[in-house]
């Protein structure tokens, strides 16, 4: 059985990697966390989201949640925010969709425009 | 919701959104002599802000929400659902300015009742999202006790942040230990 004590280990391990790092210019990565959220998936692509940013070793990209933005329907939401602000909303996620987003809009700056709620929404 | 573990998450957000700096999640499994039957019983309590007496009687009701962004709120009258329909119980205790507890009880072997699910993603996923609250759970059966407080964990992690990955993958492995251990041997069981 694993016990307490292992965590020192850990700490002084990822105490060297940490000092290399800074804060700024931090992208957001917010995951909508209500009801609808959990019911439809989010949480898996909340999962997804942390397990590819670490593969991939990417700094100042901060994963966290938010309650229920409105639209329930579009669940699982996820909303990109960059440091000026800039918001790229991507509705209905999969663990598969969260992937690509990680690769093509946090590594290379692209956004994956058919993932996006304008998209959604103009399919009607 | 298709397991306890989900419930966890949705209801554990109502105490986040009470501001809530202490949060407990509890699951005991025991046997009660009075319904001769073994219950899982999960208890999630919270030093948020709490419901006043007039709420507190309406919570159950799915359209009643405190939020503005849609008009209703389906937390409760969920898990509700999901106790009463294993021949469970379920309650709602607070007072206003000292917090919260929601209990839900399973009857273990019924059909219906839900299985536990991935407790330990919907540990971590609360812990890394909310570094600054403080998480206790607590797993309890006639195999032993488990118990995390992240606040101790922090404390042999100090000088890190409570965001690493490698300290959140730890935890997510204490936890997964923590259920197999407690709960028996399929981790999205509850040995029955």
């Amino acid at each position: 059985m694993k016990s307490i004590a292992e965590l020192d280990e850990i700490r002084k391990k990822t105490l060297a990697q940490i000092s290399l790092r800074s804060n700024e210019n931090g992208l957001r990565v917010i995951v909508g966390m209500a009801t609808c959220g959990i019911a439809a998936g989010a949480r898996p692509v909340m999962k997804a989201f942390m397990e590819e940013i670490n593969k991939r070793k990417l700094q100042n990209i901060t994963v966290s949640m938010t309650g229920c933005i409105g639209a329930c329907r579009l669940e699982p939401i996820v909303d990109i925010i960059d440091n000026d602000g800039n918001k790229v909303t991507y509705v209905k996620m999969t663990p598969e969709k969260a992937e690509r987003v990680v690769l093509e809009h946090l590594v290379n700056g692209k956004v994956c425009a058919d993932l996006t709620i304008g998209a959604e929404e103009a399919k009607k | 919701m298709r397991d306890l573990s989900l419930h966890i998450l949705d209801i554990v957000q109502n105490s986040i959104n009470a501001k809530a700096t202490s949060i407990t999640v509890s699951m005991e499994q025991r046997y009660t002599a009075v319904q001769r039957k073994k219950i899982l019983e999960l208890k999630i309590g919270d030093n948020g802000t709490g419901i006043d007496h007039q709420l507190l009687g309406r919570v159950e009701d799915p359209f009643i929400t405190t939020r503005t962004t849609r008009k209703v709120g389906l937390g409760i009258p969920l898990l509700k659902e999901s106790a009463k329909k294993c021949e469970g119980s379920f309650y709602v205790k607070s007072h206003k300015n000292v917090g919260t507890e929601i209990s839900a009880a399973f009857s273990i072997n019924h059909i219906d009742r839900l299985p536990i699910g991935d407790v330990g993603e919907t540990m971590i996923t609360l812990i890394l999202s909310n570094p600054q609250i403080r998480f206790i759970l607590f797993l309890t059966s006639e195999k032993g006790n488990f118990r995390l407080d992240t606040e101790e964990a922090a404390k042999s992690f100090k000088g890190v942040t409570g965001t690493e990955y490698e300290y959140i993958n730890w935890l997510k492995e204490f936890i997964d230990d923590g259920i197999k251990n407690i709960f028996g041997g399929v981790l999205n069981e509850v040995d029955s």
